[in-house]
This record gives structure tokens, sequence and C-alpha cells, in this order.
């Protein structure tokens, strides 16, 4: 049971958009939730990001940064390759009800993510104001796409190249300098790198403001089977495949989360040498 | 000339020097002669306490037989008519408290080698490309068997048996659970599972890997659809100690460790591409065959320690005798009377050291094991850069939840009748999703059970 690419593009340097035929999971994929894949029968089991499903054409939307072995492997396939396994939807749905106005906050590869949340939220008759974030100009993602869904739209970039010079964050605290009042703002969500979020519930924490995160830990299983996606939540251990992936922002230790992420680091080192000669060798013998 | 009773034919093993740095099967198995000569050692009694006591009740007697003689075909097939996987379980029951056990040479010695004439039997058809003719009567009545671990594929195999259509659903991308994901390869190589569970798809079993029943499909939505539903789920969820420390780096449930190792082929890294990072020194929580498996693991793939830390003692350690030899044998080590209090690491997060409480022996518990107890003040710091906790498993909550109809203990196992009915009509389940863990065959035996049940009341409408 394989999934046929019908679709691979870059959205910058960093980051690639694959679509893919998964039947299952676009029938039943919810804003919040992710699929497991993995390319080939010696590949590594990897949790992605759904931006998108078409349950007309029974595919999925994965958005992903490059950033070890299987993702630069991944960002070569081309259109009619496959993926051995597309597992999903996992994890729980995001929470969406009418809350009234919502900040929705995204950074890098989180773009991709909160893209659906957004889009369901504002179905459910919010007020979203998006902001969203990157490095460089060159980086951001989906700008578009969160510009049409979003009632309000706000940029950052790290370099200014776009937008306010410097973090989402910032511009988190602006907004909530302009929304005094608790009852002005009713909910924030942020989806982005760990660090990002932590910063982030920093923000809101002080505002008493509910905030959600959606975590993007190791996983292999993404049913409960390993463990090793536990985060600590006040002290107390949660499973991100299946407790999560959102959890409240102001509960989550991402110290370990940030931690936990590095625990496999040079092994991908070691991978990604180790695949950029194989190609190379590759690429001479052709 | 044939000698009854006797010494036991001994088993040939890799050497310890040479075993400790591959994954490949430790026993070496029986030859012909030596299988051969093994059976001829049974003194075919009557009161046949071997077959009484074996979970699934195989044919054992009859089996021993034919291998004396050298039919090993007709022996096949003997074993066959009750257990689907001959290959697995010969090497994975706990023999000596069952078969082995009870068996009345073991009074002059070791009983007959039941579990490895098994395993003999079965990798001799599989060598010569024997198999059964397969006779399926169609009748109608759609089941789901939902996970393919040994519970999974006793029924999944006995309901296609007797004619049904039969969908057996998978979450991960290989059946046989336990099997496939749980138990390292020197122990229960890997193309020896995959063989034994081709059969599934040969008999006409449709196999849906990747299909995460209550993700993918509702429960009631599967209801819906099909006649009868066994749940074969296990008992998959690792169980943590939650002390401090558990947060760190290199620290692993048994289960990760093994997921990462056997399912995902992580002591082939590079040529796999799932990692596995560990130190020197490994440190293993538990006595059980997961703790045996976790630790012998390690060694292999080359860690200069490995300390099975237990809180009890060798004699109360849940794991099979031949485990904990082989362990031993490999140069593990057991820190007897010991618990962690909790686990310690560097200033980037990752583990160095373990505390840990002395404990001594107290009165027995419900177990009938004597109760490990804490002796106060008496912590000490262990350094280690690994440390795996098989502290045991649980059944999976998110299947749980997903199914809420259905009655369970606090310990989340499924409540069922005699018949290993539930509580919901036509909704049957057995292996570790109803007792917690305990071993292959007891699933195997809970697999045939509900098939028949399952059997009963189709035919019956």
């Amino acid at each position: 049971m394989s999934h046929n690419i019908v679709r691979i593009e870059a959205l910058s340097t960093e980051n690639y958009l694959i679509e893919v035929e998964a039947p299952h999971v676009a029938e039943r994929f919810q804003a919040g939730q992710f699929v497991i894949i993995r390319i080939h029968e010696r590949g590594e089991r990897i949790p992605l990001t759904v931006a998108d499903v078409d349950p007309r054409k029974r595919t999925v939307t994965l958005i992903f940064q490059v950033v070890g072995k299987t993702t630069m492997e991944l960002s070569t396939l081309k259109p009619g390759d496959t993926l051995i396994n597309c597992v999903g939807p996992l994890g729980n749905p995001s929470e969406i009800e009418k809350f009234g106005r919502v900040i929705c906050v995204g950074g890098g590869t989180g773009i991709a993510c909160i893209l659906p949340v957004v889009r369901a939220l504002v179905n459910a008759g919010n007020e979203v104001i998006s902001i969203i974030g990157a490095r460089t100009e060159s980086l951001l993602i989906l700008e578009d796409e969160i510009r049409e869904a979003s009632t309000e739209t706000y940029i950052a970039t790290d370099d200014g190249s776009k937008g306010h010079h410097g973090f989402v964050t910032e511009v988190l605290k602006g907004l909530l300098e302009k929304y005094k009042r608790p009852e002005e703002v009713n909910r924030v969500i942020i989806i982005g790198p760990p660090q990002m979020m932590k910063a982030a519930a920093d923000v809101t924490r002080i505002k008493k403001i509910k905030t959600i995160a959606s975590l993007n830990t190791i996983m292999i299983d993404g049913t409960g089977m390993c463990g090793g996606c536990r985060v600590f939540l006040d002290g107390e251990m949660k499973l991100t495949c299946i407790d999560g992936p959102e959890f409240d922002a102001h509960k989550v230790n991402f110290d370990d989360v940030i931690s936990r992420l590095s625990m496999f680091k040079e092994k991908e080192l070691l991978a990604v040498k180790h695949f950029c000669k194989h190609k190379q060798k590759k690429a001479g013998r052709q | 000339m044939i000698e009854i009773g006797g010494t036991r034919v001994p088993m040939r093993e890799q050497s310890v020097e040479e075993r400790i740095k591959n994954f490949r099967s430790v026993p070496c198995g029986y030859n012909k002669e030596e299988v051969m000569k093994e059976a001829q050692r049974c003194i075919q009694c009557t009161g046949v306490p071997c077959e009484k006591d074996c979970p699934i009740n195989m044919k054992i007697l009859e089996m021993i037989r034919e291998i004396a003689f050298g039919n090993f075909k007709k022996a096949f097939f003997i074993m066959k008519e009750d257990n689907p996987i001959p290959a697995i379980t010969g090497r994975v029951c706990p023999q000596e408290s069952q078969c082995e056990g009870v068996c009345p040479v073991s009074k002059r010695g070791n009983g007959i080698n039941i579990g490895k004439l098994e395993a003999f039997v079965a990798d001799w058809a599989r060598e010569n490309g024997v198999k059964e003719d397969i006779h399926i009567k169609e009748r109608p009545g759609k089941i789901a068997v939902i996970g393919s671990g040994p519970a999974g594929i006793s029924c999944a195999v006995d309901l296609r048996r007797f004619g049904y259509q039969v969908t057996l659903f998978e979450a991960l991308h290989k059946a046989g659970g336990v099997l496939q994901y749980g138990i390292p390869a020197f122990r229960l190589p890997t193309e020896i599972v995959d063989y034994e569970i081709s059969y599934l798809s040969e008999i006409g079993v449709d196999v849906k890997l990747n299909f995460f029943v209550g993700q993918n499909i509702k429960f009631n939505e599967l209801r819906r659809d099909f006649d009868a539903i066994f749940i074969g789920t296990g008992a998959g969820a690792p169980l943590f100690m939650d002390i401090e420390g558990e947060n760190l780096k290199r620290v692993y449930s048994a289960n990760e460790f093994l997921i990462r190792v056997n399912l995902m082929k992580a002591y082939k890294f590079l040529e796999y591409d799932t990692p596995i990072v560990w130190g020197d020194t490994v440190g293993v929580i538990g006595a059980g065959n997961v703790a045996m498996d976790a630790a012998r693991c390690a060694l292999r793939l080359g860690a200069k320690e490995v300390y099975i830390l237990y809180r009890r003692t060798k004699n109360e350690a849940p794991a099979r005798e031949e485990e904990i030899q082989h362990a031993l044998e490999e140069g593990i080590n057991l820190k007897e009377l010991v618990a962690p209090k909790r686990v310690l690491g560097d200033k980037d997060g990752w583990v160095n050291r373990v505390e840990l409480f002395k404990m001594k022996l107290g009165e027995p518990d419900k177990s009938g094991r004597p109760r490990p107890v804490k002796i106060d003040g008496s912590e000490f710091i262990m350094k280690l850069d690994t440390f795996v906790e098989a502290l045991g498993t649980k059944p999976n909550r998110l299947f749980l939840n997903k199914a809420s109809e259905l009655d369970v203990t606090s310990w989340g196992l499924i409540e069922v009748n005699k018949n290993l009915m539930t509580n919901v009509e036509g909704v049957y389940a057995g292996g570790d999703a109803i007792r917690g863990n305990a071993t292959v065959i007891l699933a195997l035996g809970d697999g045939r059970k509900a098939a028949k049940s399952i059997h009963e009341r189709l035919s019956k409408n």
C-alpha cells in the first residue's frame, strides 16, 4: 500500500510541499492532526504536518523543512515516486469553537501547521489575527494563504527583510498592548520552533490568556507505544502523539522539549553525510 | 539404539564472544540426527501432562513420535493443526514452566526439549517448502480482527479456516505486533516472523497495515461493517516509574529501545535510517524477558557494561530461565535488590547517574514472591549513561478511548466473559489486552478460543 506523489514543490530553500495520495487521511483529517510517513523499506518513521487535504482527489498536502536525512531525501522525490507509508490522521484535532478573537502565531514550518487551524477557526466564526514569521523573507511560506484565510495578518522576519524586524513574539506583545482587556483576546495558538513557542507562552502567561502550543517532538509509532515523544506539563508526563500534539502552552516544560529534540543530532548528521556521499557517487556513475 | 529418558541432547549455540557482536540467533537449532535422538527420549507416557499444560493443547505426544521416526512432514501437519506459528512459539514459549516442566522425564534431568523440537520441525518445513494443503469452504460472515500480534494471528487463522472473510487491522507498517517490534532477532529471527505471518495472506486473511482502528475508522463503524470483532490489541503502552529525571536524554522505555532496534533495525543504522544512541554503561530496570532483551541488545550495539537493576533477586526474576542464563553468560551484570530513586543528568540534559535505594526481601505479596522493601537511608549513586525502563506495559489507552463502550478494569484491561466476549454483543477480546503482560502462547490460546466462540455465535444464526 504505497502512496503516489502527485506534486512536489520547493516553497523556499528549506521548505517543501508534497502532495500525496492518501485516501484514509484525506477522508478524516481534522485541523491539528498529523501523519507519520516512511519513504521506503529502510526508512525511518517521521511525523509531518498536514497543511491541507483534498477529499475529492483523496490527497494530503504535507509541508516539511529539510532538517535531516529523511526530509532531505523526501525533497529529492518527484511526482510519480511513492511513499511506502503515510499513516494517519494521528493525534487529536484542534479544539475549534467560537472563542471570539483568536491570535494564531506561526513560525517557520509551523506556518503550514497553523493554516488549517486558522481556516477552521474562521469557519467557526472567530476573528483570527495571524502573526507569521521566519528568519528571512525567502523562508516565509504560505503568506498568501494565511492572508486570505485570516481576518488580519502580521509578518515578522529576524533580519527585517519583510514586515516587523524581529520576532513574532514582539508583534504578539504589541497586539496584546493594543487589546489590553483580557476579554479582548480569547485565545492564542502558537505553532513553530520550540524556542519561539516558549517565548510566546511567556508573553501570554503574564496576560493570563489561554494559550495552546502544538508540539513537534521525535516520534516512532505515533500511537502511544514508544514513549519517545513524552513531554512534561507541570511535571506530569504526557505523550505528544496521543495526548497532543496540542497542549496548554503555559504548562509545557519547553526546555525539556528543546533538549530532547537534540537527542539524535549527531546520528542525524552522520546520516545526512552518508546520504550526500551516496548521492554524489550515484550522480558520478550516471 | 533408542535411549529412553537419559540426558537432553545439547543445543549448539553461537559462542559468547561471537554472538555479542551480532543479532543472529543464539541457539543454532538441532540437526536431523539430534532432533530424532532428542525425540526418542520421550517415554510416550499416557498421562500427557505436556499437552494438558499447553495453553493451546498441542498434540505434542504425536508430534514427538513422528519426529522420533523422522517423519517431519507429518509432525509439521500435526503441529499446524493447533498452532499457526510454531517456529515462533518453539522459540519464545516459557516451556520450562509448561510442557517441559511437567514432563516426567524431567525428574531424571531435563524434560524433553519440546520447544526446540517444535522449532526444528517448523524450520524444516520452511526450508523445504512444505506447506499444508489449504481447503477452505467459504461461509458467510465478515470478521474484523484488531491487532496482528499472537492473539490476532491465531484468531484470524482459525476464523479463516472456518470459512469466514477475515480482515486483520494493524497500526504499524509490519504485522506481528510484539513478535515484530519487541522480541529481538537473536531470539526470534525477523525472517522467521515474516514467514510465519505470510501464512495469513496465503490462506486469504486480508491484512490491512498502517490502519489504526479508532483513528482511521471509528469503532462503531467497524461494528456496523462486520458481523463480529476480535480485539487483540495487546499491552503496548510503556509504563514509566514517574521519578525525577525521566525527561533526560538517553533515558528510554524498553519499548522505544526495542522498537528502534527490532522493528526499525537501528542496529544497522546508515543502511537503515532510524538512529539509536547509547553510552558505555547501560542500566536496565526490571528483570523480565523484555529487560533481558533490552540489555542484550545494548550489549550487541556495543555498550561496554550492561547492568540489570532489579528490586528483588534472581530467584524472583520473571524472565524465562534461558533468557537469564544467556544474559549472564554474555557478561550482563545482575545487580539485585536495588530500586531507582531518581535519574540524574549533566548540564546538557544527558543522563549520567542514577540514584538507587538498596532493598531487602519482605513478606510475600499477592504474586507469592517476597515483597521488595526499601532500606531507609541506603541511597547510593551509580554512574551510567543510558537508562532503559523495562517495567512492563499496559493496554493502549488511545484505542480504549476510541472504543469507550467497552467495559475495562481500572488497569485498562478489557473485561470479558468465559467465551471471551466483552460487554458489547459480538465483540470479543483476548491476549494481553485482557491479561496485561502475559505470554505469546496464552495470547494464541485466547485467539483460538475467541475464534471458536465467534464461530458458534455466527453459525447459530
